[in-house]
């Protein structure tokens, strides 16, 4: 029997590489005479730029360029990372220029410089003369959605990127035959991504007089056709380039740099230029999560059961639209899998504010409605005296279910045995029994939170994925994919799929990891948790025509039919006995060189999916509230999922251990800072933004219930973004559990907990 | 002005003028193509460009280059020897402590000098001997787990 790949904790392609500094992140490339390039940011949240006079940057000795607004393609574009829509009123809202004579928050981008050097570049931009009329700040939704509220947008009337919803029953009615109603309101923060590396890219123009550029990106192709978008050039005539990544969570699903770097290098005749982001800049000038605000009113039977649920929400998008719009329609969609409402009425409205721009990260909106949902279902449950977990098992929807909207069908789900198992690693019962009757100021209390996700985005978006096998002569291949890798470990476990399915060991697949717009198959990207699930269809659907392909040749070398072949160790067997006939590497010779017959064996596939897998999963939280400082530690914490077969447990226990400390971090302790009159950030750096260290991080539990998904390559179904949504929701109800106190708000930090637990008498 | 310094990078012998503002990230970086130090937050916040200066783990993006005059620096590129990864590395490779990877070298770095000291920790030293380094992706388990592994005789 042939050495089982898939499901195996292989060891990451790219480990040595990372491990002994060889891999190469944007920043380790060099180029000759390379140039610096630098933002002159606004420092008002609403301004208009009256007069700009760059005349004394421009004669600083060094300085290649300077530009603003003027000097630029003024091609209004949008920057998120969706897949082209050829339908206009699909296409995202496109409310952003190269540069602006509009600032829209404080670091928005006013102009840009070119020089020899970093100091050089720096110099010239305190040399850059800018007159502002000073605008009022619009720094809240509330704010901006008043009544005559100063327009961001010029042509945007109410400051509403969009509103649209849906209903789906008739929610009145369940009001009507409802024996309960509730209410509960809650708000999440404005939290940043963080990744290792801070966006950078630099860019020239090659021998052919096309637009190179090398960037940190989720989405190489994506970003090809934006940048030839804000240019107003044919796309063709860009080239991206992704090498290893140092990290995206969302933020380099979005195109913040490289229209921009292209315009600087066309500035230059072509010379190089790097357009790298401190973390400062990193922090409040590329993307953050959307802050929302929901209310959650839920018509309930007497006997437990969910009837209908109306949601309000209001997110803040920042500054431009970016991914605002999709977030919305994404939290509205990918929680109705779970709990079975016969009405939902979601009436979302997307708002600009003058505050850095809300994009994608970690889990798409999700992770906001989930902590507003998990913690209203909770309030629901106690308010009922029933116990939480049988609640909501008893509306749990299950497989089967087909959502009326998106038309998707529910084929696996492992829900009820997640929650099982979860229970059972957190010592449930026991517990609860033992926390029943605290009394003083340190009490542990224990929550949980059930989630349900997508893999992918159809039909929202298109998903479309290529891979490209090529088979060497000594039988091994090289796998060239359009999905990025950005740490999730993605080109792993594609080169464990083509292993598998080719029948050759994992060292025989060499994974092109490099994206470059010229060469590498279309993918869209890293984002939605997409690309196993989606890209791994199109990397099996490759190795099964070469597979094909090679047999065929065996068969024009030896005669025994296709069918009683295989593949198996790298040897082409009989299938029945598996007895050997030759080396695969015999096979792939004669490919190459046979005088009458060669033909070198490829394949170069496509796969438009038109599925979308729905994943599951819970998180248990025990904590322990110090109700004297307002400190809430958590003990313990297991989050199990229910993402089909695991194609790599080890990569899969690091996705579920990372997801989870961002939940955590976004629980208790990240928060972005703004000043409440100017919109000034406060805290956009690593020491005083409360990313979690390694002393804040509590050993994480991670299990997996192993349904088979006959949707995906495998099995498979989504994992990256899911392990991020329920910690903050099951920490909270844990407090809950503890304290008594039903917090409505993230994050619970020590502050916000200790003015909580003082106004509910406890201290 | 510049002040002509000398010192070792990974065993080799280098020397060259350099800027009294000039960093020694910068310098290992820009000048000497040391890649594997990485550039996190520039200011000393995240530990990713950890070198070890004469054996002890430092921020070199806070670290001027002129300190580092007569000392003996190693690298990411200087752990591995003959193409043998060190038990350090080869821990945090079979661990799965490694995602991204753009902390990792400073991580492994931290690490060596470690276990280079002989003395044993327990996990909650580990977990303080670690706390310069900030990670995104991996909510350190396997890293810690890695560290363990290194330490173990």
């Amino acid at each position: 029997m042939t050495k089982k790949v898939v499901g195996q904790r292989e060891i990451r392609v790219d480990a040595v590489a990372k491990v002994t500094g060889k891999a190469k992140y944007t920043d380790d490339f060099f180029e000759r005479e390379m140039l610096v390039g630098k933002i002159l940011r606004s420092p008002y949240a609403h301004a208009r730029v009256k007069n700009i006079d760059v005349s004394k940057a421009r004669a600083l000795p060094g300085v290649e360029a300077v530009l603003t607004y003027k000097d630029v393609p003024q091609n209004r574009f949008a920057t998120a990372g969706h897949p082209y829509a050829l339908d206009p009123k699909k296409r995202d809202p496109e409310d952003r220029t190269i540069l602006t004579d509009k600032a829209r928050f404080v670091g928005d981008e006013i102009a840009a410089v070119a020089a020899v050097d970093e100091l050089t570049a720096e110099q010239a931009l305190k040399l850059i003369d800018v007159e502002y009329e000073v605008l009022e700040p619009v720094l809240t939704p509330e704010a901006a959605l008043t009544e005559g509220a100063p327009r961001i947008h010029d042509d945007c009337e109410n400051n509403i990127v969009s509103s649209k919803g849906y209903e789906i029953g008739d929610i009145e009615e369940t009001f009507k035959k409802a024996d309960y109603v509730f209410e509960d309101e809650f708000e999440t923060s404005i939290v940043q991504h963080c990744q290792l590396e801070n966006h950078i890219s630099y860019s020239y123009i090659d021998g052919d007089g096309r637009i190179v550029i090398v960037s940190s990106t989720q989405i190489p192709h994506i970003c090809r056709r934006i940048v030839g978008q804000a240019l107003g050039i044919p796309w063709g005539r860009v080239r991206v380039i992704k090498p290893y990544v140092g990290g995206g969570f969302g933020s380099k699903q979005d195109i913040c740099l490289e229209a921009l770097n292209a315009a600087m290098t066309i500035a230059v005749d072509g010379r190089p230029v790097k357009l790298e982001l401190s973390r400062e800049e990193c922090m409040i000038a590329t993307r953050t999560r959307h802050a929302f605000k929901y209310i959650f009113k839920t018509a309930v039977s007497k006997e437990g059961k969910l009837l209908g649920t109306q949601v309000t929400a209001i997110s803040n998008t920042g500054a431009y639209a970016s991914h605002g719009h999709a977030i919305s329609m994404s939290a509205g969609a990918k929680f109705r899998p779970l709990y079975s409402f016969e009405a939902i009425k979601f009436s979302p409205v997307t708002v600009y504010t003058n505050l850095p721009v809300a994009g994608a990260m970690r889990a798409y909106g999700v992770p906001q409605i989930k902590f507003a949902l998990e913690s209203h279902v909770e309030n629901i449950a106690r308010k009922l005296n029933m116990n939480p977990i049988e609640f909501r098992r008893k509306n749990f929807r299950g497989a089967g279910y087909v959502d009326p909207i998106t038309g998707n069908k529910v084929l696996s789900c492992g829900i009820e045995e997640c929650v099982k198992r979860g229970k059972e690693l957190i010592n449930w019962e026991e517990k609860k029994v033992r926390y029943k009757d605290q009394k003083g100021f340190m009490r542990r209390g224990l929550g949980m939170a059930c989630f349900s996700y997508a893999s992918g985005t159809y039909p929202a978006g298109q998903e479309i994925a290529g891979a490209r096998i090529v088979l060497n002569q000594d039988g091994s291949v090289q796998l060239q994919i359009g999905a990025t890798e950005i740490g999730q470990g993605s080109d792993t476990v594609f080169a464990q799929m083509t292993a598998e399915a080719l029948g050759i060991p994992l060292d025989m697949v060499h994974v092109i990891s490099t994206q470059d717009t010229d060469i590498s198959p279309f993918d869209t990207g890293a984002y939605a948790s997409r690309q196993t699930y989606i890209t791994g269809m199109a990397v099996k659907k490759a190795a099964l025509e070469v597979k094909e392909k090679v047999l065929d040749f065996v068969l024009g070398m030896t005669g025994i039919p296709k069918e009683a072949l295989d593949i198996a160790d790298a040897n082409i067997i009989y299938k029945d006995s598996r007895e050997v006939i030759m080396p695969l590497s015999e096979a792939a010779m004669q490919s190459y060189y046979d005088t009458a017959f060669a033909s070198p064996i490829t394949s170069d596939t496509s796969n438009n999916a038109r599925v979308n897998a729905m994943s599951f999963g819970v998180t248990f939280a025990e904590v322990e509230v110090d109700i004297k400082t307002g400190k809430v530690e958590v003990l313990e914490i297991f989050n199990v999922h229910d993402s089909g077969k695991i194609i790599n447990p080890q990569l899969a226990e690091g996705q579920v251990h990372g997801g989870v400390s961002m939940g955590i971090g976004y629980a208790l302790s990240e928060r972005l800072l703004f000043n409440e009159k100017t919109g000034e950030p406060l805290n956009n750096n690593l020491l005083d933004y409360k990313l979690p260290t390694i002393m804040d991080t509590p050993q994480i539990g991670v299990d997996f219930v192993e349904t088979f998904e006959p949707t995906g390559p495998f099995g498979c179904k989504s994992l990256g973004e899911p392990p991020t949504i329920t910690p903050a929701p099951a920490i909270r109800n844990a407090v809950l559990d503890a304290t008594g106190v039903a917090f409505n708000r993230i994050p619970i930090n020590p502050q916000y907990a200790f003015e909580k637990f003082k106004e509910a008498g406890l201290i | 002005m510049t002040k002509k310094i000398a010192f070792e990078v990974n065993g080799k012998k280098v020397e060259l003028e350099v800027q009294p503002g000039e960093t020694l990230l910068e310098v290992l970086r820009y000048r000497l193509h040391y890649t594997g130090v990485k550039k996190g937050c520039a200011v000393g916040e995240c530990g990713a460009c950890t070198v070890l200066i004469d054996g002890t783990p430092t921020n070199s993006c806070i670290y001027l280059a002129v300190w580092a005059d007569g000392k003996e620096i190693r690298t990411i590129e200087g752990v591995a020897k003959d193409g043998e990864l060190s038990k350090v590395q080869k821990s945090f490779v079979e661990e799965g402590a490694i995602q991204c990877g753009f902390c990792t070298p400073g991580f492994v770095l931290t690490a060596t000098a470690m276990v280079e000291s002989g003395k044993k920790y327990s996990r909650e030293e580990i977990k303080r001997e670690l706390s310069g380094h900030l990670c995104r992706c991996t909510g350190y388990q396997k890293i810690i787990k890695a560290v363990e592994k290194s330490l173990q005789d």
